[in-house]
């Protein structure tokens, strides 16, 4: 007899007006199994683990649930039944505390206190230590996610859903969540682990269904594959590896000195003596946890936001400091920021319109306060030709593209101003593989002709591969930069939980 | 259980069609009402729509009543392209006819100069009303819609003030009103036999300018990128504050201006119920115009229609005067429903309400 699964789905489909997001997946998963869904960003994962939370219902399909047919109406439902979810995005009030955050989940009832001891219990059964009476706004992003699992551990369920879990911690972090996912599934809660990252799945999870353009591609045991055969059938193509040809530095292009910044946002990062130098010709990759004054280093050094102290940035060896970012830009800055459409772009507005955000001065798109709109409009065709953006044409709205092709029209855009200092942050972050080594490819061809190129970005694996030099950004904290052969991705790390100092004591 | 449901893409065609329904919606629900209040539908009709269309000097009244509306909306549309909320138009409104009464007053029989320096004061006096609100947003973050509306109340209290105080016509029996203007404070007729005179020349040139200011200038670039995208004008490195001063600047300017023509024109006076509504009345050209200079011109024509039928109403059918803003009302009830049914659609959904809001971090944040 055929023990019982905990979860089976069959032939799942989901239709939005534009796209089939899902085309008859079948998935099933026993009791404490810890299963992945892989799949690149667009796969159809997101909508899959949205019908079996019942934030969204299917449009056919079916779901067993222990064997019996359920139809899932909402997420209070799915919890009902034993389901709990933990978002990529996190779901807690800042300005409340952990227990008060945890209380607005459960159905209510207990008391603060009472429950305030619960979470100490199971925060200490599972080595997820976070203190009940702390404000969420205190909190490190790998502590919040304690507070969303402990929140779905609270009621017991028996499948645990973990959207890209791993994308917001550092490698020391990676390693605890993975202690606590392993006792979770020991005491037979079963995990479906979402994830694109190819090596955390072969080392954590049981069985893998994977995903393509919304339709099961295969299943496997991942510890008996490779992490080739693995991308093949996540991607289903070859894709060429980024070419890097020999580095010669220039010159000093740009440079930080003594840079430290209090953040304007209160629940953000303040920069603490921040020191930095690009060359010509050379990319440096900055390391690290979004959060840890990314958003800040990129702000200031864009000139969103000013330094107190002119000389404490310099551009082509001009002090920069308090020069605005529209004056940086005539100067040869050209900036590729992380969010795409809420600030690279407007999504209403066509890509003519796009072209002319930041090139009125650099390509001559306005002069005497007159946009030249024959002019952006050759512009906008460049930027998607040679960056092989598949659109339209010029007039059509930004916000229609795909994430890759608005990313290479933008990446375009700013490359093709000629830059003398890019900097960029997150350039390939839900960018489909084949975008990715075609921007990536993009920066390191523009470094070479003579550009200093900063590149800040979470994935390891790319700085590695494009990077010259690297440096880790760790608590508002820069590291000092190392030249990429004389450095690991297990040294870099170790630095992202900010130990640069503790190390180079040690050597002392 | 009624929902509404995004559409994943919105019409190009229903966007341009949403205002002529909205018009057509509101003249039959228009026609329901006269029927409601026992009077003859289509005699209402004839008087409040044909009557003013019908003769060469009713249209010269339909444009001269046009004329303000239509250059204050167009100052309006400005700032609202930029996501400044300048509610205020009224005061502003009011504060140009002050300040151009104040010349009228003191130079008012000098010929040409009189006039010029009418215009400016009028602008300058709205823009200056209006820069009140720019002055607290930019320095002290507060709401330029709470501000610029309630300094239309203070507005209102100083033009009471004035005409009811020192420069209350003498000779005027009591009345809350200035002394006629000299014929040289008086803006030239442009038509011989009709009132229509050069504001309306000024609206035209302010349309077309408004035009080119948004399509083919990198100010109103800027400013259309700041409305749409406070962050990508960040990233440009287009500076917020100079767009909310310009915006309410403009707007203000606009505003006087149409002030200025109010008491230099049709008035000849200032009298305390100066600004009829008018700038309230251009919020909702505006918006029925969508932002866009042409349709603030027709639709500044319609709003005019529905102020001069409903002077006729209540002459010839003995209805309230109020009906105007009736009219008013439902026009802009009617585009907001059309615009939303642009966006959405309706669903009948059977049962309570799901929780599922297509959003994950606001349905996982619901507690059960």
């Amino acid at each position: 007899m055929k023990a019982m699964s905990q979860l089976r789905i069959q032939s799942l489909t989901k239709i939005y007006p534009s796209v089939v997001a899902n085309d008859a997946i079948d998935l099933e998963i026993q009791p404490g199994e810890i299963h992945a869904v892989l799949g690149e960003n667009g796969a159809g994962k997101s909508t899959l683990m949205k019908m079996i939370y019942g934030v969204t219902p299917p449009t056919r399909g079916e779901i067993f649930w222990e064997d019996q047919p359920v139809r899932i109406r909402n997420p209070a439902h799915a919890r009902t039944l034993g389901i709990g979810m933990v978002f990529q995005h996190f779901s807690l009030f800042e300005s409340l505390t952990v227990v008060e955050n945890t209380a607005l989940s459960l159905p209510g009832g207990e008391s603060l206190s009472a429950l305030g001891q619960r979470i100490s219990e199971v925060s200490e059964h599972y080595g997820l230590t976070v203190s009940p009476d702390r404000m969420i706004h205190d909190l490190s992003v790998g502590e919040r996610q304690r507070v969303e699992i402990i929140r779905c551990l609270l009621q017991k369920p028996k499948l645990l859903i973990m959207d890209e879990p791993t994308s917001v911690l550092s490698p020391a972090a990676v390693e605890k969540l993975f202690e606590t996912l392993r006792l979770i599934s020991q005491e037979g809660c079963a995990i479906l682990y979402i994830s694109h990252k190819l090596v955390e799945i072969q080392r954590l999870c049981n069985r893998a269904t994977i995903l393509r353009n919304g339709k099961v591609s295969g299943t496997c045991i991942p510890a008996q594959e490779t992490p080739q055969s693995l991308a093949e059938m996540m991607i289903g193509r070859d894709f060429d590896p980024p070419r890097r040809a020999p580095n010669q530095a220039g010159a000093i292009s740009f440079s930080i000195h003594n840079l430290s910044l209090a953040s304007e946002d209160p629940f953000g990062t303040n920069l603490n003596d921040i020191d930095l130098c690009v060359h010509a010709g050379e990319i440096l990759g900055i390391a690290g946890v979004s959060g840890n004054g990314q958003k800040e280093l990129c702000q200031v050094m864009s000139g969103e936001t000013l330094a107190h102290d002119s000389s404490s940035i310099t551009l082509m060896g001009k002090p920069v400091g308090k020069t605005a970012a529209f004056a940086r830009r005539a100067l040869g800055l050209a900036y590729i920021p992380e969010d795409r459409l809420g600030q690279a772009a407007i999504p209403a507005m066509s890509l003519t319109e796009n072209a002319i955000l930041t090139g009125t001065v650099t390509v001559g798109l306005a002069r005497q306060g007159l946009l030249d709109l024959t002019a952006a409009e050759s512009f906008a065709r460049r930027c998607i030709s040679s960056f092989r953006v598949k659109a339209q044409g010029p007039e059509t709205a930004a916000g229609t593209l795909s994430g890759g092709n608005l990313q290479k029209f933008i990446a375009g855009r700013e490359i093709l101003q000629d830059p003398k200092i890019m900097i960029c942050a997150q350039p390939t972050w839900g960018v489909d593989v084949g975008a990715a080594a075609f921007i990536r490819q993009a920066l390191i061809d523009l470094a070479r002709r003579g550009c200093a190129v900063i590149v800040i970005s979470e994935e390891l694996d790319e700085l590695f591969e494009i990077s010259d030099r690297i440096a880790v950004l760790a608590q508002g904290r820069l590291s000092p930069a190392q030249s990429i052969e004389a450095t690991s991705v297990e040294q870099i790390g170790l630095w992202m939980s900010g130990l640069w100092q503790e190390q180079a004591d040690a050597q002392a | 259980m009624l929902r509404l449901e995004a559409r994943s893409t919105a019409s190009d065609w229903m966007r341009l069609a949403s205002p002529p329904i909205a018009v057509a919606l509101t003249i039959l629900t228009g026609l329901v009402i006269f029927a409601l209040l026992g009077k003859d539908p289509l005699k209402g009709f004839e008087v409040f729509f044909i009557n003013p269309l019908r003769s060469f000097y009713s249209v010269t009244e339909l444009l001269l009543k046009a004329t303000p509306l239509a250059i204050c909306a167009m100052g309006l549309a400005i700032g609202f392209r930029a996501n400044v909320w300048n509610i205020g138009a009224e005061g502003q409104f009011i504060v140009g006819a002050i300040s151009a009464t104040g010349i009228a007053l003191s130079f008012g029989s000098v010929t040409a100069l009189s006039l010029v320096l009418m215009v400016l004061a009028g602008m300058l006096g709205g823009a200056a009303w209006a820069g009140i609100a720019a002055l607290l947003k930019t320095r002290f973050n507060t709401n330029e819609i709470l501000v610029s509306l309630m300094l239309v109340y203070v507005a209102e209290l100083l033009v009471s003030w004035v005409v009811f105080g020192p420069w209350k016509d003498p000779k005027g029996f009591n009345f809350p009103q200035t002394q006629m203007f000299e014929t040289t404070a008086l803006l030239p007729v442009l038509l011989e036999g009709s009132r229509l005179n050069l504001a309306f020349g000024f609206a035209i040139v302010l349309l077309a300018a408004g035009h080119v200011l948004l399509t083919r200038t990198t100010l109103g670039y800027k400013m259309r990128v700041a409305g749409e995208s406070a962050g990508a004008a960040a990233y440009a490195g287009f500076s917020t504050k100079a767009m909310t001063w310009i915006g309410l600047m403009i707007g203000g300017a606009c505003a006087g201006l149409a002030g200025m023509a109010e008491v230099a024109g049709p008035m000849g006076q200032l009298t305390d119920k100066v600004a009829n509504g008018y700038g309230f009345a251009a919020i909702i050209i505006a918006f029925v115009g969508r932002l866009n200079p042409l349709g603030i011109g027709l639709a500044a024509l319609l709003m005019a229609l529905f102020y001069i039928g409903g002077e006729q109403a209540q002459q010839y059918l003995g209805l309230p005067g109020a009906i105007s803003k009736v009219f008013q009302g439902l026009l802009l009830f009617y585009l907001l429903a059309a615009d939303v049914l642009i966006g959405y659609r309706i669903l009948w959904v059977q049962g309570r309400p799901s929780t599922d809001s297509g959003s994950p971090g606001a349905a996982s944040k619901r507690s059960t």
